[in-house]
């Protein structure tokens, strides 16, 4: 089965455990959100998937092959790309070289530069900052240059850990529009980690609920947005 | 002749020239110090006994190639592979075996005196620990303009002219090139650095191989206005340390002015003091400036560019 | 679990091992016994390192600079003043604590690469200080000679036991070795005592130390001072049975050896210091004897001691780079 399917994985810091058998899959082009609250074990799910962190169990494909046991730099050049928490940016860099650090590697002819054109065009405020220091700019142009550098990238699974912490509901807003555009417009499958289900589930296919690093809930994602027992016990609104 | 406040001037304008010259040395010795730290973190004091053997090895290879500008760069290239094969070989399994314990912290260094150590005793081993000459075809008189001869000579100038030249490769290098771009953004965020699809540990390799190469002209470069022994660099190791430490350890202009301010301090108390206390001045500087700027001249807040 | 045994009946052990320490001098050559000085005054070198880096968890390359300290300070307080060398030894001892309380306070305020190498600087700093000032001897540095052997110590019952002269190494050997066993006696006090369980606090959580009211900076200068008043002590005892203190002594590599020494004894383990000093000063002698082997150049003989030193460290460091620690903290 191609996209991603991952078969009771388990992650263990020490001898605590934070994913204790976890099992899902995105189907290629899919867009799903998982939806948990603080600790829940989401970003660890994804430090396990992009390879920052071993695995204590489990299996994870990525068009039937095995994506645990390599390096997280490789597993980019092979297309899952991260975006990890909290605004994921060089400070000390400036908005373009963050920029450039996802096609430095690639080759010339890769088309790096028609990619780094359609981000500015999709964030036209980092176009503005270019030769600005990362750390100069607001919270939400961080994350869309955490989002754009992961683009240029190429990704083909996208992982993106909580775009909307510690933002405005307006900046959320515009960052969610622009994931939701870009899946369609050039065919990712997106694996959206969110504590902000509403948001998270307004542009995602499916859902599925963490608690304690367990899946305790999964369907599409109106049928979560309707289900009133989760909307009160995990959902939080 | 000029005097002022009966000191005389030419004195002066020679220790400072004295000083750059020598200054210029530190720098490119902080300068490799700070490409390691940038790197891994880690403080290399392993790095004089890499210029030993570089220099070493551009020594030999004069015999052969009977040029010394050839032999030099024979030198840096050799400074290159140790730097790269100490980071593969030794640092890098030694950081992943400590990461995250009490150790972390310590380990490396004390790894780091172990290299010096081994190296130290593999060139007396092969060397012998008599002084030996390494002799460029510049000459080391001073230079002279009409009837006074100072002590300035065309292999300090060559000194003076290699070291701003390697600085300036590396303000291009770092500032303009890709690989500058994988270099810096792997000393400040490693991981945001994988994430975005870069080798660090590759990265991480050049940043050493860079520092060996700095220390060996650095070695290169010095030796021919001295003799060539198996520690005869450990002191440009404190000296590197108290320039790079002024300048910040972490900036590359930094080391480049710390190293020339801390030449010409040097050579001052050489001038008007004396021999033994400069070490001590060293050590009082780096307190000092430990104390009272931790973050060097260089390292204001924001100030952690190339 | 095993039994605790009471500090007083430790003691009494301690006294009990270095009669038979005192004793097996009978039996051995003048060689060994000169070697068995050298053990002693490693193992309080190596005590202070342990004190310092293992249990509060700072690094000092600077050592051999405090034990230079402690040697010039003895040898000139035993020249100057004619006292006994016991009280020049003492002199050590507190020039050694003097100066580490100084630089303690510096210290308390470093980290990890800034300390090492702020005391790197020291290493080479304060040796060269020799050639600067006219009283302490220049190059040459100065004698420092004990006299004979008394004859309460030659013409004791301990001394008819084996056989060979009563010779000044031999006095040496009286002297350091109850001098290591008391160090390493008092050093084991003082890390289970109180202040040993504050280095120890600070060292695994300087802020949950912090956060239980523990000083951490004046925590750190009282280690620092502890320790160098054992390397000053240690300085005085090496300046000692060499009969001089000279700049050429307390080289840099001095205080990478002490590191190295404190290293292979698994930094945290006060007994393995014991191991650790034996095997510095036996290295030495048994790359000679292989350097002889291979045909003994001169080249062979003055290096292989090194190589086999700084081997041993970084294989200790990649293979064990917690120490004893891991043991310790079950
Ligand atoms: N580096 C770590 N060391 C130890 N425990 C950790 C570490 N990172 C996360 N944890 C623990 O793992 C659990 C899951 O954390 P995390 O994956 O960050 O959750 P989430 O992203 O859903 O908030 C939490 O209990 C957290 O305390
Ligand atoms: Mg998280």
């Amino acid at each position: 089965m191609s996209g991603l399917v991952v078969r009771d994985l388990q992650v263990a810091y020490g001898a605590v455990a934070a994913i204790r058998g976890v099992s899902f899959e995105v189907t290629p082009g899919e867009l799903v959100t998982i939806i948990g609250a603080n600790g829940a074990g989401k970003s660890s799910l994804l430090r396990a998937l992009s390879g920052l962190i071993p695995v204590a169990g489990g299996s994870a494909m990525w068009n039937e092959l095995s994506i645990f046991g390599y390096k997280p730099e490789n597993l980019v050049r092979a297309g899952i790309v991260h975006v990890a928490e909290g605004k994921s940016v060089i400070p000390e860099l400036t908005v373009e070289e963050n920029l450039d650090l996802g096609g430095i590697w690639q080759k010339k002819s890769a088309g790096v530069d028609a990619i780094k054109a359609e981000v500015l065009q999709l964030f036209p405020r980092l176009g503005e900052r270019l030769g600005q220091r990362a750390d100069t700019l607001s919270g939400g142009e961080r994350q869309m240059l955490a989002i754009g550098r992961a683009l240029i990238c190429k990704p083909k699974l996208l992982l993106l850990d909580e775009p909307s912490l510690g933002l405005a509901p307006l900046v959320i807003e515009e960052i969610f529009s622009a994931i939701a555009r870009l899946r369609t417009s050039l065919g990712l499958t997106v694996l959206l980690v969110e504590q902000n289900a509403l948001s998270a589930l307004a542009i995602a296919d499916r859902g599925i609920i963490f608690n304690l690093g367990e899946v305790v809930a999964s369907g599409k994602a109106s049928e979560l947005l309707a289900d009133p027992v989760l909307r009160a016990s995990y959902l939080g609104y | 002749m000029l005097h002022i406040w009966g000191i005389e001037m030419k004195t002066i304008l020679e220790t400072l020239l004295i000083g750059v010259s020598s200054g210029s040395i530190y720098s490119l010795m902080a300068l490799a110090l700070v490409l390691v730290w940038r790197s891994t973190r880690v403080v290399n004091f392993a790095q004089a006994g890499q210029a030993i053997i570089s220099t070493y090895i551009g020594y030999e290879s004069m015999k052969h190639l009977h040029s010394y500008w050839y032999s030099v760069l024979v030198a840096i290239v050799a400074g290159a592979i140790l730097g790269a094969a100490v980071e593969a070989f030794v640092m890098r399994p030694l950081a992943k075996r400590v990461r995250g314990s009490a150790a972390a912290d310590i380990a490396p260094v004390i790894a780091t005196l172990g290299i010096l150590g081994l190296i130290r005793g593999v060139a007396g081993l092969i060397w012998g620990n008599t002084f030996v000459q390494y002799t460029s075809p510049l000459s080391g008189k001073g230079y002279t303009f009409g009837s006074t001869t100072i002590q300035f000579s065309p292999q300090n100038a060559a000194i003076v002219i290699g070291a701003a030249l390697v600085m300036a490769a590396f303000a291009i290098i770092f500032n303009f090139t890709k690989l500058g771009l994988a270099l810096r953004a792997s000393s400040f965020q490693p991981e945001i650095s994988r994430l975005a699809g870069i080798r660090v540990d590759r990265i991480r390799v050049i940043g050493w191989a860079c520092a060996g190469a700095a220390g060996a002209v650095a070695g290169a470069l010095v030796t021919p206005t001295a003799y060539l022994s198996p520690n005869s660099l450990d002191l440009l190791l404190v000296s590197g340390f108290v320039a790079a430490v002024i300048g910040g350890l972490d900036s590359l202009v930094g080391a480049g002015i710390g190293g020339v301010v801390l030449g010409i301090g040097f050579a001052f108390i050489l001038q008007y003091i004396g021999a033994s206390v400069t070490f001590l001045a060293a050590f009082i500087i780096l307190i000092f400036v430990l104390l009272v700027k931790p973050a060097g001249i260089m390292g204001k807040s924001g100030g952690r560019s190339a | 679990m095993h039994k605790r045994i009471s500090s007083l009946a430790r003691l009494g052990i301690f006294a009990a091992i270095g009669l038979v320490l005192i004793a097996l001098s009978g039996f051995v050559d003048e060689l060994r016994v000169y070697q068995g000085a050298e053990v002693a005054v490693y193992v309080v070198a190596i005590a202070s390192i342990t004190l310092l880096t293992g249990y509060s968890g700072q690094l000092s390359l600077g050592h051999g600079a405090i034990m230079a300290i402690g040697a010039y300070a003895a040898t000139l307080a035993f020249n100057g003043w004619h006292i006994p060398w016991m009280a020049a030894l003492a002199v050590g001892a507190l020039a050694g604590a003097v100066a580490g309380y100084i630089l303690g306070f510096a210290a308390a305020r470093l980290s990890g690469p800034y300390l090492a190498g702020t005391t790197l600087a020291l290493a080479v700093g304060i040796p060269s200080l020799a050639n600067q000032f006219h009283v302490l001897g220049g190059e040459q540095g100065l004698t420092f000679d004990i006299g004979d052997v008394p004859t309460w110590a030659s013409h004791s019952w301990l001394a008819k036991i084996g056989h060979g002269d009563f010779t000044t190494y031999k006095w040496f050997y009286w002297i350091t070795v109850p001098i290591a066993l008391a160090t390493i006696w008092v050093v084991r006090n003082i890390l289970t005592g109180p202040i040993g369980r504050r280095f120890k606090a600070m060292r695994s959580n300087p802020t949950a130390a912090s956060l239980i009211g523990i000083r951490v900076s004046s925590t750190k200068v009282a280690a620092f001072t502890y320790s160098s008043s054992l390397a000053g002590l240690a300085g005085a005892m090496l300046a000692m049975i060499l009969g001089l203190s000279a700049p050429l002594v307390f080289t840099l590599t001095l205080s990478f050896t002490l590191v190295t020494g404190a290293v292979l004894s698994g930094v945290s383990n006060l007994y393995g210091g014991i191991i650790g000093a034996m095997v510095l000063v036996a290295i030495p002698e048994l790359s000679a004897s292989v350097a002889t082997h291979l045909g003994g150049s001169e080249k062979v003989t003055a290096n292989l001691p090194g190589v086999v030193t700084s081997l041993l460290l970084i294989l200790t460091v990649l293979i064990l780079p917690n120490g004893a620690r891991v043991r310790r903290s079950k």
